[in-house]
């Protein structure tokens, strides 16, 4: 029985088997408990592939050499947002001014708020660097923490866990600050939650998915130059 | 089918030249979308049925393809354990800010501008 296990186990394609199933049965869970974005399938997903790995202990670099097939079709994935990028291309054009001063907005208090919070508290430095690009996608937030000085391996969880605490939070942040167009939301969606806010607002609908998608493609590249910038300010 | 692969590959291949070419801390995929929409608005083209339906499938599953790193998340247990509270009163206070000052900057400033246009 153990030898068998430890065959498995060793198999990229058990890891990826067993990623989809988890997600699946997750899925089925959240909509089975109401649909609660507290409960998201990502989250749950995460809780219970960990506490697999920790229970069998199975290190996460073996998980991941199968899950790696999956974390690899995030690429093309990005690309893709391309699609209901041009679909909505002409609104996008017309609201060109409104969505420049968001942005800017956006990322400027993303990158304020969560060094400020973390800073007050008291949080060490190298943490307060680690979450300075925490609305950012993960793989520029992993680079712009490479830069200054954080923690590289940290920020993808760090980058994760905004992203799901985002769509937990959007229908409450949505109802009191009474933000009601889906172009709006999308896109807050996209600049404070990036990918996975992205993948909540195409759930919403298709044009707040294209201005997520939007708003995850400019912070990225309005960040990477924003921060470093800002830290140099600050003297850290 | 396979030609939407291919665009969606193809051109997240040229993003990650161009971005390793040029320096620039932008990550390869974010380029390579840029370039399609480029590219899709140039050319003046429909989107291909084929690109369509990989697109939609992959972007129907994208919450998927975060699981992977997610779990990456227990190789830091000793600094959570450390850090938790700092963390995560700062992410649930500086995400809800966040989505709540870009939100309502865009809704106020398209709610004008739709006005204007009425006018």
């Amino acid at each position: 029985m153990t030898s068998f296990w430890v065959y498995f186990a060793a198999q990229p394609l058990f890891w990826i088997v067993l990623t989809i199933a988890v997600f699946m049965f997750s899925r089925w869970l959240n909509r089975k408990l109401g649909g609660l974005s507290l409960l998201h399938p990502v989250l749950i997903s995460m809780a219970l592939l960990i506490a697999l790995l920790l229970l069998t202990g199975t290190a996460y670099e073996t998980y991941f050499e199968g899950a790696q097939f999956i974390h690899f079709l995030l690429g093309p994935a990005t690309v893709a947002l391309a699609v209901p990028l041009f679909d909505y291309f002409d609104r996008i054009r017309r609201m060109w001014l409104p969505i420049l001063v968001a942005t800017l907005s956006g990322a400027l208090v993303a990158v304020v708020s969560a060094t400020g919070i973390a800073w007050l508290l008291g949080g060490e430095t190298r943490t307060i660097l680690t979450l300075a690009p925490k609305s950012v996608t993960s793989p520029i937030a992993i680079g712009i923490v490479e830069k200054i000085g954080g923690y590289p391996s940290m920020a993808a969880g760090l980058v994760l866990m905004t992203g799901m605490l985002g769509c937990v939070m959007a229908p409450w942040v949505f109802r009191l600050m009474r933000i009601d167009n889906d172009m709006a939301r999308g896109f807050a969606l996209g600049l404070s939650a990036h990918g996975i806010g992205t993948a909540y607002a195409l759930g919403v609908s298709s044009m707040a998915g294209a201005f997520a998608g939007l708003a995850m493609a400019v912070t990225g590249l309005v960040t990477a130059f924003l921060v470093p910038l800002l830290v140099s300010l600050a003297g850290l | 089918m396979l030609s939407g692969v291919l665009i969606l590959l193809g051109c997240q291949l040229a993003g990650e030249l161009i971005v390793v070419a040029l320096g620039m801390p932008v990550p390869g995929p974010v380029m390579g979308m840029l370039l399609l929409v480029a590219g899709l608005l140039v050319l003046r083209l429909k989107v291909p049925d084929a690109l369509r339906r990989v697109s939609e499938n992959l972007l129907g599953h994208l919450a998927l393809l975060f699981v992977p790193a997610g779990v990456g998340l227990m190789s830091h247990f000793e600094l959570l354990a450390r850090e938790w509270l700092v963390l995560i009163v700062t992410l649930i206070l500086s995400t809800a800010i966040t989505m709540a000052v870009t939100g309502w900057v865009l809704s106020r400033l398209m709610r004008r501008m739709i006005g204007e246009e009425e006018k």
